[in-house]
C-alpha cells in the first residue's frame, strides 16, 4: 500500500543556519539534483541512508539532528 | 525540472503521437473494409521506428537549459525503475494476449495490433508514472 513518509527533517533550518546555503549548493555538495533536495525538504522523498549521512556530514551534525521519525505509542512499547 | 523528468515528458508525448498517427493511418487505409484487411505492417514498423528516432532527436535538439540539472541521481534512478516496473505489466499482458490469440487462431492483424497496443500502453503508463512521481510524492510501501 502506498503511504506518505513519516520521516521529517530540518534541512531548511540547517541551511539557513549555515549562512543561507542554497538548495543548489547543498545538492552539489552531496551529488544530487536540486529537485531531489527540494523533494527531501518537502517530505516528498525519503533519502537513502547513505544520502542522509552525507547531508548530516555537510551540516556537521548527527543524523538525528537532520531527520526525525515520530514513533507511535504502539511502536515504542 | 531535471533532464530525466523532461526525458519522461518527451517519451510520453512521442509514444502518444506515434500510436495515434498509426491508428489514423490504419483506419484510413481500411477505407470502409474490415480492419483485418487493412495494410498495417509498414505503418506499424514506421511508427515504431519514427517514435524511437523522434525521441532521440527531440532530446538532442532541446538540450539542457542552463538551470536544468544534468546530474542523474539516485532519485532519478529509483523513479526510472518504478516507471519501468509499472509499464512492464502491459508488455506481459500483451505477450500473454498474443499467445492466447495465436492459439485460438486469430488473424495476424489482431495479434500484431494487440502487441503494439500493449507496447504503447506500457510506454504511456511507465512515463505517466515517472511524471506523476516527479511532480508528487515518491510512494512508500
Amino acid at each position: 500500500m502506498v503511504k506518505p513518509t513519516r520521516v521529517t527533517n530540518r534541512i531548511r533550518a540547517l541551511r539557513f543556519a549555515r549562512g543561507e546555503m542554497t538548495q543548489a549548493e547543498l545538492a552539489d555538495l552531496i551529488g544530487v539534483t536540486r529537485q531531489t533536495v527540494i523533494a527531501i525538504e518537502q517530505g516528498r522523498y525519503s533519502p537513502s541512508l547513505e544520502m542522509a549521512f552525507q547531508i548530516a556530514h555537510v551540516f556537521k551534525v548527527p543524523i538525528d539532528d537532520v531527520f526525525q521519525y515520530p514513533y507511535s505509542e504502539e511502536e515504542t512499547k | 525540472m531535471t533532464l530525466e523528468e523532461r526525458r519522461a515528458w518527451i517519451r510520453l508525448a512521442v509514444a502518444v503521437a506515434a500510436y495515434c498517427a498509426y491508428v489514423a493511418v490504419v483506419l484510413d487505409s481500411a477505407g470502409g473494409r474490415p480492419l483485418a484487411e487493412a495494410g498495417y505492417a509498414a505503418a506499424l514498423l514506421w511508427s515504431v521506428g519514427a517514435s524511437i528516432a523522434a525521441a532521440i532527436v527531440i532530446e538532442a535538439l532541446t538540450g539542457a537549459s542552463p538551470r536544468m540539472s544534468r546530474v542523474k541521481d539516485v532519485r532519478d534512478r529509483e523513479i526510472g525503475r518504478l516507471g519501468d516496473y509499472v509499464g512492464q505489466s502491459f508488455v506481459v499482458l500483451g505477450a500473454v494476449a498474443a499467445m492466447l490469440m495465436a492459439m485460438a487462431g486469430w488473424e495476424r492483424f489482431w495479434i500484431a495490433n494487440v502487441i503494439y497496443l500493449c507496447f504503447a500502453a506500457s510506454a504511456v503508463l511507465g512515463n505517466v508514472t515517472k511524471v506523476l512521481v516527479y511532480r508528487g510524492r515518491f510512494p512508500q510501501w
